[in-house]
């Protein structure tokens, strides 16, 4: 079972989580001018890296917020937790 | 090839069976095939057999970046059936079962498919409706599957517990008497005996790096940990790792990559005569041919390659377990492990051409592609030396996604395996 920090709560296990899927897939602003391919690319395509993924995490049964987190696919470890709305950190030159 | 048989025991037994051989060569990566299969699981052995054997392609090969079977060909539990609710899927697993009967001959190999029966257990008012909806469903198709009262579950499968004090009691039962499980690895090493016997080059711990494309952007080459491959045509079954090697030639998919574990206990006597599957509590369970009880748990709640998940879904399915079969609660697990299964969004498979000219692609089948090894190998083969797809495949392609074609099993059954 993975600790998971929560940016509100700090650490906690990972029952108390849900996972949101990949992040920073914004909502379309204007859907009238979508296509079936800007549709197909919203609703269904993923990354799915090997390696860093920025995905959404929901503290449910705790503060019940959402939350941004950079992981690394390979050894489930969190390299980084930040607030929704935020860019993806980068980090470059953090030593990771 | 040395063929099997019992003579052939016989004959070796006069010499200490000590004459026997390799059973497929271990070559030198060619520079150049007139095809290239990534990934020597079953689905990829299968493929590289049927378009040597059925469509006269001998100069081609299979990587593998590890050994044969590695992937979750060998880390799975072995369940068959084809009781899915969609025409589509019907005829796409359908196929692949009437394949299993007869692929032990067909590669002279013994897979030991054995047809005991699946058995999906019904503890709601809406595992009952969905459950009859696909008895009736599957009829239509001509793919058998039968409702059993609980009593009838019990006389088939006597350790079940079906008394009324359980938390989720058992309502009934749908049973698909041609389902059953096979061995595994002789899957894989019998696709690749097969393979090899008709020339094609099966080459280990090769792993594929890059895919090369010409100025038309169709595909020319791999680059792999063993050298350049020159090729026309790819075809890519490398199961949890297929969105890595899409993106190497720059096609996205609606996949995503989770861990699935399983576990098996000390081995016993046989007690066990069928396969038992609850989606609602989340359980599945057989007895190997070795006396271990073959138990298969859920997939970890995010993406992952760590090819292990958390002990407390496996924990959670040996409650279920124990609340099934109340004699289990003395065993002991010996072993548990996980694989890495990429999931599409309607928990179908695709099985098709890509974007890319020459690439093909077979992936999607999540949490339950071995039962249809034989079947997604003989269409990808068919797709790939034809450059479309067999009316068995065509549904499952990537654009279904794009012209709202799902083939959304995922909702019908929610059935994972
Ligand atoms: C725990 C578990 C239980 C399951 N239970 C069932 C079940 O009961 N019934 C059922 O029908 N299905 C089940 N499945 C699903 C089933 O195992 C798979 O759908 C099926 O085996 C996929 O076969 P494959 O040949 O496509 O994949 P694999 O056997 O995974 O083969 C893919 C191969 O590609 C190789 N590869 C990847 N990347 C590269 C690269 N870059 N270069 C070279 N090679 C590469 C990998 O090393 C691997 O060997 C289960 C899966 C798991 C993990
Ligand atoms: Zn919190």
């Amino acid at each position: 079972m993975l600790l998971i920090t929560c940016p509100h709560c700090g650490p906690r296990p990972e029952l108390e989580f849900t996972h949101g899927g990949e992040a920073h897939i914004a909502r379309p602003e204007n859907p009238a001018a979508m296509n079936a391919e800007d549709w197909t690319e919203y609703l269904y395509m993923r990354a799915n890296p090997k390696g860093l993924h920025a995905e959404r995490w929901r503290h449910l049964h705790g503060c019940a917020r959402f939350f941004n987190a950079l992981r690394d696919t390979t050894t489930d470890q969190f390299v980084a937790t930040y607030a929704t709305g935020q860019p993806r950190p980068d980090l470059k030159g953090a030593g990771q | 090839m040395q063929k099997f048989s019992a003579f052939e025991l016989f004959k070796q037994g006069l010499n200490g069976q000590a004459g026997w051989k390799p059973q497929w060569r271990s070559p030198e990566p060619k520079a150049a095939y007139d095809a290239v299969i990534i990934g020597g699981g079953g689905h990829g052995l299968g493929a590289a057999y049927y378009l040597a054997k059925q469509h006269g392609m001998r100069n081609i090969a299979v990587l593998e970046k590890g050994w044969l079977g590695g992937g979750n060909t060998g880390r799975n539990t072995t369940i068959i059936r084809s009781n899915y609710l969609f025409n589509e899927s019907a005829g796409l697993y359908d196929h692949s079962v009437k394949l299993w009967e007869g692929l032990s001959q067909e590669l002279n190999y013994n897979v030991m498919f054995s047809q005991r029966g699946v058995m999906m257990l019904a503890h709601t008012v809406h595992d009952v409706q969905v459950f009859k909806r696909h008895v009736h469903a599957n009829r239509a198709n001509g793919v058998d599957n039968d409702w059993l009262s609980p009593e009838e579950a019990k006389a088939f499968c006597p350790p079940l517990n079906i008394s009324d004090n359980m938390r989720y009691p058992i309502l009934g039962a749908a049973l698909q008497r041609r389902g059953g499980t096979a061995r595994h690895d002789a899957v894989a090493w019998g696709y690749a005996r097969a393979a090899d016997d008709l020339g094609v080059d099966i080459i280990e711990n090769c792993e594929v790096t890059g895919i090369v494309r010409n100025a038309a952007g169709a595909v020319e080459a791999v680059q792999t940990t063993r050298g350049l491959i020159k090729t026309p045509k790819i075809g890519v079954s490398a199961a949890g790792h297929t969105s890595v090697v899409l993106g190497m030639a720059g096609v996205r998919l609606p996949l995503e990559s989770y861990p699935l574990q399983a576990l098996v206990s000390e081995p016993i006597k046989p007690v066990f005569p069928c396969v038992v599957m609850s989606n609602t509590i989340h359980a599945y369970i057989s007895q190997s041919d070795k006396g271990e009880l073959v138990i298969g748990a859920g997939t970890d709640i995010y993406t992952s390659y760590t090819q292990r998940g958390g002990l407390h879904i496996s924990q959670h399915t040996l409650e279920a377990i124990c609340e099934l079969f109340p004699a289990f609660r003395r065993m002991r697990m010996l072993r548990n492990w996980g694989g890495i299964v990429d999931v599409t969004p309607d928990r179908s498979p695709i099985v098709a051409k890509t974007p890319v000219p020459g690439l093909y692609v077979n992936c999607g089948w999540g949490t339950g592609g071995f039962k249809a090894t034989p079947g997604a190998a003989h269409t990808l083969a068919w797709t790939i030396a034809k450059d479309e797809p067999h009316p068995i495949n065509a549904p499952f392609t990537i654009e279904r996604f794009r012209d709202g074609h799902l083939i959304d099993e995922a909702a019908a059954a929610a059935v994972a395996h």
